[in-house]
């Protein structure tokens, strides 16, 4: 049996390395979208870790709701990349300095 | 748990905007060159939502939907505004959209946006709370890049979308770690967790605070979350940036409100350290920061960057006055915003956009009465009496007066001192410069009419704000 504290653990990696990937990424853009849906798994995690250890569904019915709408962003992030490459020729995060910041 | 037959008459409001926007959907997908009939419809659309979250404006607060929705003059209040300055905002764009081919699904997302601003604030446990989060920030992203051949719209969306995803990736960690700590999604359940908790697990709480205020400052665009938004306001349609720049501000206040009110209470004295941090760093590089830019759109997103600074020291404060104070500042904020790129949107024109300062030169000889809204709403941003601007200014003030921090009143009228500067500029470079375009300025009457409603509304309010500021304070029982 694997101890309720790993998960948690395991699920706060999962989240540093989910931001650590969007802050250090200097290269593409489809790298971010991989982040944030680690990000969001991670939080998935975490909420199936404490539903199970507190014994309330609710928190899993909450990680359905996560994943339907990490799916709909998911869709909506992959439209705009296309849309960056149509008007750039490129998805360079670098490149991106159109607008000053 | 027990199956209740939900009080659908609470919900009335958002079912009504739903039906609506399907409605609006279909009629766009069928009647596919007819502008002006969605346009109609979705102003029906807002307005009818408006109505009725009038009609059912009183003081009886209660929760359905297995509690996670609420029923309270907030909501309510929040409802009202935000259906209006939505509705504001589609006047804006209704030329500017034509005159630029920008689809008829800027109406349609609108909407959506809507209803999600709509759920959030009267939503009552964690999920709902996402949910809202989600159908307010997901169509706003497409908004952005509505204007699909523009290379700066794109970037402006690709740079919203990630900074997006990533507040709403460490508000829900932070949610999920409160849901660890509490054992329930539903707010009030939270907070009476908490109450009973030992007081070691409250650094659990502390951690989970820090992830949850710092998705609530990507929301509300404040320091230091703040970097996206000059760039999304500058690189976006300016129709689309005066919607997203006012109606979400009064979406992500009442997230708040629900979020640190109902949810935790308990550990006031942490999130009012946290909101000081964010408040106090929010006015100095707005104000600062806004001091340097030429372009009007990006000094405006720096001035939103400011002001959402100065309604923190209204929500900081802690007690029900300071956070009428804050409600107040923030509908009052979303007028002079919207006001302000709306007047944007007027002087702008099919191949032209009046998004530099400069292109305000001489405003006063060119067309004066529109130089005189312009400069009500920079004097009401600024906070100079008789505008409505002062008294939001000055009752976050009163109240952060009241919680002994006299010197966080000091600093943030310093600041307004400052931020005075740039927006007086605008107005010397309208009535005192030679004005370099000499175009006749053309608008449609029924944008001339509404900028001509909105600015003075500002004076009015600013003459008689009673019975606004009554409102606020009915929100919160005072």
């Amino acid at each position: 049996m694997i101890p309720f504290t790993h998960y948690l653990v395991v699920a706060a990696l999962l989240f540093a390395i989910g931001l650590a990937g969007i802050i250090l990424n200097r290269r593409n853009v489809i790298l971010l979208l991989m982040c944030v849906e680690l990000m969001l798994l991670a939080v998935n995690t975490n909420f199936i870790a404490f539903s199970n250890y507190l014994g309330d569904m609710a928190g899993q019915v909450f990680v359905f709701f996560i994943l339907t709408v990490a799916a709909a962003e998911a869709a909506i992030g992959l439209a705009l990349v296309t849309l960056l490459f149509r008007n750039r020729g490129d998805i360079d995060v670098e490149k991106m300095n159109l607008l000053k910041g | 748990m027990n199956f209740q037959f939900p009080h659908f008459s609470a919900a009335l409001p958002e079912i009504f905007l739903l039906s609506m926007t399907c409605l609006v959907l279909l009629t766009e997908l069928f009647m596919k060159y007819s502008r002006s009939v969605v346009y109609v419809l979705s102003q029906v659309a807002l307005l009818g939502t408006a109505i009725l979250f009038i009609l059912g404006f009183n003081n009886i607060s209660y929760t359905t939907f297995n509690g996670h929705l609420i029923f309270d003059a907030l909501g309510s209040l929040l409802g009202i505004f935000i259906c209006i300055i939505a509705c504001i905002a589609f006047i804006y764009a209704k030329h500017y959209t034509r005159d630029r081919n920008i689809p008829n699904e800027y109406y349609i997302l609108g909407l959506f946006s809507t209803l999600g601003m709509l759920v959030m604030v009267t939503a009552q446990s964690f999920l709902m709370i996402y949910l809202g989060l989600e159908l307010l920030s997901l169509p706003l992203y497409a908004m952005v890049a509505l204007q699909k051949d523009s290379p700066t719209a794109t970037e402006a969306a690709m740079k919203y979308f990630v900074m997006g995803a990533i507040a709403s990736g460490m508000l829900l960690y932070g949610l999920s770690l409160l849901y660890g700590v509490s054992g329930s999604l539903n707010l009030p359940a939270v907070a009476s967790a908490i109450t009973t908790m030992p007081e070691k697990q409250h650094l659990v709480l502390v951690f989970a605070l820090v992830f949850v205020i710092a998705g609530l400052g990507f929301k509300l665009a404040a320091a230091p979350f703040h970097m996206w938004a000059p760039d999304v306001y500058t690189g976006a349609p300016t129709a689309v940036t005066a919607f997203l720049a006012s109606a979400p501000k009064i979406a992500a206040l009442g997230m708040a409100f629900r979020l640190l009110i109902t949810a935790l209470p308990q550990i006031v004295s942490q999130w009012h350290e946290l909101l000081i941090i964010l408040s106090v760093l929010s006015i100095t590089i707005g104000n600062v920061i806004a001091i340097a830019q030429s372009n009007l759109k990006r000094m405006l997103a720096y001035s939103a960057i400011a002001h959402i600074g100065y309604m923190l020291l209204g929500l900081l404060s802690g007690n029900a006055q300071g956070y009428s104070a804050a409600l107040f500042y923030i509908l009052v904020y979303s007028i002079m915003s919207v006001g302000g790129f709306g007047m944007i949107v007027l002087l702008s024109r099919r191949g032209f956009e009046a998004e530099n300062i400069e292109d305000f030169k001489g405003l006063n000889s060119r067309n004066p009465w529109l130089a005189f809204m312009m400069m009500l709403l920079m004097l009401s941003m600024a906070g100079v009496p008789p505008t409505v601007g002062f008294f939001a200014k000055l009752l976050v003030l009163k109240a952060v007066v009241q919680t002994q921090m006299v010197w966080l009143a000091v600093f943030a009228v310093l600041l307004a001192i400052v931020g005075a500067f740039y927006y007086l500029r605008v107005i010397k470079t309208m009535y005192f410069d030679a004005p370099g375009d000499p175009t006749p300025i053309a608008c449609a009457s029924d944008t001339r009419l509404m900028i001509s409603i909105n600015s003075l509304a500002l004076l009015v309010l600013g003459i008689f704000p009673g019975a606004l500021l009554e409102v606020c304070r009915v929100a919160f029982g005072l």
